[in-house]
């Protein structure tokens, strides 16, 4: 949280000092950007490949599990190229990832490219609406909260938003789903989707909302939707929290700002100066924290997976886990990595395009 | 009435304006900074909290009546009453004595990733900004990359190898932890790194080594504590999740998220077999949060009360 705050910042601050320097110190910065991003990506790998391959006493017996028959396991083991060099190793794997094997799941028996394109439209649906209700509600907060510094509002949003970062999301899934599907009755239970209408439509993109609403299903849409309620909301509530934080932070730097003052003297009204005004300059530097935010319930939403039997990429990486099926964990993990790192790339351009300041 | 006047002599000793000796000084620091945290109600509430929770794992052999594990099958899955406060669980162990309990294992896993991190993320931060040059940008290219690697994925993948267990779940925990440190304390030493009294020592013939284990650490420790504060909640509820999938601390050890995991399947009509020990998790790690946040306002003034 205060981490991804001070990622934020630098970020922020970087996309500030290039847009004031000379054109050919631009292309060098994009250049070096460039390289930083395509470093990463090698550790990423790098970490991974450890992991995989370099930590477990056996690597081969922890992909193929312990059942195999004698052949499988030697196949496997010239596969992997265990009898080579520890950087060459690393350099077929590094290929073979780029080529988009991540080898094969002995769980599912399929390869496990194939399996996350799969299980992957689930979360992105999940952490999409998650972050989605995260926005409306978090930068209303934000923004009342910095209007009312110090007020009693102020302190029930910063309470409101250290519960979210406190509170562990996996239990608070269970309590809603005591409270709202068992107690209640309001809302589905866990899944995607109900079990009759399950199979009807057909998965073009995997994610059930736009596949439905696509193929004029509506009531599935609405029996989507509805199964989508509680789990984005869990996942929300983190998000929710910290943009809220973030905006509020923001919020008060412009507040104090000169133009402000100058705004307020003109005889503006408070609306226009908080939202014409002040709030305009800080929705540019939200675009940053939303995409943190985003890329961070890409990952987060494992555990609320696990409660919400939801068929996504986390509860894909829980269960090979529990199966001891190490490609298909390590191509999951890698995959993951790659897209938080590949939304903080997206959201920083974004950043820079939108910001005028990056223009002169 | 004996008390009265020399409780105003430390008073006056603890904020004169002119200290006599460096031992005066320090404590008169401490005790301001300890008048402006203690005007916070809501960091008051945070170090009331973790108070509490010490003093739980401290005295829990005297709290409860045993140490959590001793199993009561005729008593099994008790609502809360007058003899189990929280009532008990599936094995009719009393849940009072296994929160009790369990406040240990949670200090013992925050406590053993800070023993873990602060060291590390010092280490590199401060002599990444210090010697600057090749060894600034490779040590900070390394940091960046853990810095990128979603957290609880990247302690999924490494308990999955590591194997299950308490130790093997604050290893990952503390991998995927210590990189924001390195970046604080090289950010910080980067901003002192040419102060005057670095200068002087360094004139004096101080060493590289002798210049920042005892002039630059020293002022990195306020930043790193305030972000060690904040990060305890995000830690134990790492932790609480690795539990809660059972990778972490293993049966019959009263830990929080693996309580909450086997009261998954009683929750529709036992709920407090799940719901006390994540109010549990919930309590100690809003507490962290609320007692970080204060002390950023205390330690660290720029950014006082704005973020």
């Amino acid at each position: 949280m205060s981490q991804d705050t001070a990622n934020a910042k630098t970020t922020i601050e970087a996309a500030g000092r290039i847009s004031r320097s000379a054109l050919p110190s631009r292309l060098f910065a994009i250049t070096k950007h460039g390289f930083s991003i395509l470093l990463t990506f090698v550790g990423l790998t790098a970490i991974t490949f450890i992991i995989g391959r370099v930590m477990p006493a056996d690597p081969v017996l922890a992909i193929v599990g312990d059942r195999a028959s004698n052949e499988v396991y030697e196949a496997m083991r010239l596969q992997l190229g265990l009898d080579k060099p520890l950087i060459q190793q690393y350099l077929i794997y590094l290929s073979n990832i780029l080529q988009g094997d991540f080898g094969t799941s002995i769980m599912t028996t399929r390869p496990v490219l194939d399996d996350i394109i799969r299980f992957f439209p689930a979360t992105l649906e999940l952490a999409t609406i998650a972050t989605i209700f995260g926005v409306f509600l978090g930068i209303p907060m934000g923004v009342l909260a910095a209007v009312n510094q110090g007020r009693l509002i102020d302190h029930v949003i910063r309470i409101i938003g250290l519960f979210g970062y406190s509170v562990p999301i996996f239990w608070l899934g269970m309590v809603a789903l005591l409270i709202f599907y068992a107690g209640l009755g309001w809302l589905p239970g866990p899944g995607r989707i109900a079990v009759y209408y399950d199979g009807i439509v057909e998965a073009r993109s995997g994610i059930i909302l736009l596949d439905s609403a696509l193929q004029g299903e509506w009531e599935i849409f609405w029996n989507a939707l509805h199964h989508l309620v509680l789990p984005a909301s869990m996942l929300a509530t983190f998000a929710l929290a910290y943009i809220a934080r973030m905006t509020r932070s923001f919020m008060l730097d412009q507040l104090n700002q000169e133009y402000i003052l100058t705004a307020r003297v003109k005889g503006l009204s408070e609306g226009a100066v908080i939202w014409r005004h002040a709030f305009r300059n800080v929705l540019v530097q939200l675009i940053t924290i939303i995409g943190l935010t985003y890329a961070s319930l890409l990952e987060g939403s494992v555990l609320t997976e696990t409660i919400f039997a939801w068929p996504g990429i986390g509860q894909y990486i829980t269960t090979s886990l529990f199966n001891a099926d190490m490609n298909a964990v390590i191509g999951g993990t890698v995959v993951v990595g790659i897209c938080f790192v590949g939304v903080n790339v997206l959201s920083d351009i974004l950043y820079r395009i939108v910001d005028p300041r990056s223009h002169d | 009435m004996t008390d009265q006047p020399t409780e105003t002599g430390l008073k006056e000793w603890l904020l004169s304006d002119t200290p006599q000796s460096v031992a005066q000084a320090r404590c008169q620091r401490l005790y301001l900074a300890w008048l402006s945290f203690s005007a916070n109600p809501i960091a008051m509430l945070g170090l009331a909290i973790i108070v509490v929770l010490v003093g739980m794992a401290a005295a829990a052999p005297v709290l409860t009546g045993g140490d959590g594990t001793e199993q009561a099958l005729a008593n099994r899955l008790q609502p809360p009453s007058v003899a189990h406060w929280f009532g008990t669980d599936e094995l009719g162990r009393d849940i009072y004595d296994r929160i009790v309990w369990g406040a240990r294992i949670t200090l013992y896993i925050v406590g053993l990733v800070a023993i873990i991190v602060v060291p590390i993320g010092l280490l590199v931060g401060t002599v990444a900004g210090y010697v600057g040059g090749w060894v600034d940008i490779i040590l900070m290219r390394v940091t960046d990359i853990f810095l990128a690697f979603p957290r609880l994925i990247l302690a999924l993948a490494f308990v999955a190898v590591l194997g299950p267990g308490l130790e093997n779940a604050v290893l990952a925990i503390a991998l995927t932890t210590w990189s924001p440190f390195a970046r604080i304390s090289r950010a910080e030493t980067l901003t002192i790194r040419n102060a005057e009294h670095i200068l002087a020592a360094r004139v004096q013939g101080a060493s590289t080594a002798r210049i920042i284990v005892h002039h630059v650490t020293p002022l990195c420790l306020s930043s790193v504590i305030v972000r060690l504060t904040l990060d305890m909640a995000g830690i134990i509820l790492v932790a609480a999740g690795l539990g809660f999938l059972g990778l972490g601390a293993q049966p019959p050890l009263p830990e929080w998220g693996a309580m909450i995991s086997t009261g998954r399947q009683y929750m529709l009509d036992q709920w407090w077999v799940a719901t006390i020990p994540g109010l549990a998790i919930l309590i100690v790690s809003m507490g962290f949060n609320l007692l970080g946040d204060g002390l950023r306002d205390v330690l660290d003034p720029r950014s006082g009360g704005t973020s």
